[in-house]
């Protein structure tokens, strides 16, 4: 039920948002699922892509999916994601966290002031 | 679309896929920035954006998996039931404004920076080696 509720959270939000979900499915699936963090970001990339693809479609049916601009930045974004999480399994968790915090801030002052 | 605006798209979305790497994220907290930047509407970059997730999150997945951190079942009841909240906030998001939807999406980041900061700092040692 905890897993469903975390995935119902998460749904909400990626439509509102277009974002996966992810940013909060990792952190619920640390605190309320226990997963550890390596575990929590692994499993939230699965849960997106099954998020995500029915995101697509509901947007893609109202005419709202470019896929021209999707491949330009979805396509380096697969290389990043590679050398993401191969940095990942070597990078100390806290130092992440940290950065991580920063550029949010950094982009929600951006969309604001914009 | 000019060589300019390409190479910029490019370049964030590589930065955009460590990231998502990194943070088991989709990239989408870049992507729809990015994404507006190059001219689109809010909407069509979240859209599109939604999309550009999926490459990311496919590639991002393998590794992890290779790695053995990931839980397929974990993920798959995360994912299904996360469909069901898509519908409610597909249907929501045509009712809001632009504005309202922008400023939504800043304190939503917000909030999760300041989460994030707060568990790290419950997460550090109390009593820390004075080396």
């Amino acid at each position: 039920m905890r897993l469903v509720a975390i995935g119902l959270a998460a749904g909400v939000f990626s439509a509102f948002f277009g974002v996966g979900g992810g940013i909060l499915a990792v952190p619920l699936l640390i605190l309320f699922a226990h997963l550890p963090e390596r575990a929590a970001a692994a499993t939230s990339l699965l849960a997106i892509a099954i998020t995500a693809s029915a995101g697509v479609v509901v947007f893609a049916l109202r005419g709202q999916v470019d896929v021209r601009y999707a491949a330009l930045v979805g396509l380096p974004a697969a290389v990043g994601a590679l050398a993401g999480t191969s940095l990942q399994q070597r990078v100390r968790t806290s130092t992440l966290t940290y950065g991580f915090a920063v550029l949010l801030t950094c982009v929600g002052i951006w969309l604001l002031v914009s | 679309m000019t060589t300019t605006t390409i190479v910029l798209a490019i370049c964030l979305g590589l930065v955009a896929g460590v990231m998502a790497g990194l943070f088991g994220v989709g990239g989408g907290i870049l992507f729809v920035p990015a994404l507006v930047a190059l001219g689109l509407g809010q909407l069509e970059a979240q859209g599109t954006s939604l999309l550009a997730i999926l490459p990311t999150v496919v590639a991002g997945t393998l590794n992890q998996r290779r790695y053995g951190n990931l839980r397929a079942r974990t993920a798959i009841v995360v994912g299904l039931a996360s469909i069901a909240g898509v519908e409610v906030g597909a249907r929501v998001v045509t009712e809001l404004p632009e504005s309202i939807l922008r400023r939504l999406f800043a304190l939503l980041l917000f909030a999760v920076a300041a989460q994030l900061v707060w568990r790290a700092r419950r997460a550090r040692p109390r009593y820390p080696d004075s080396s």
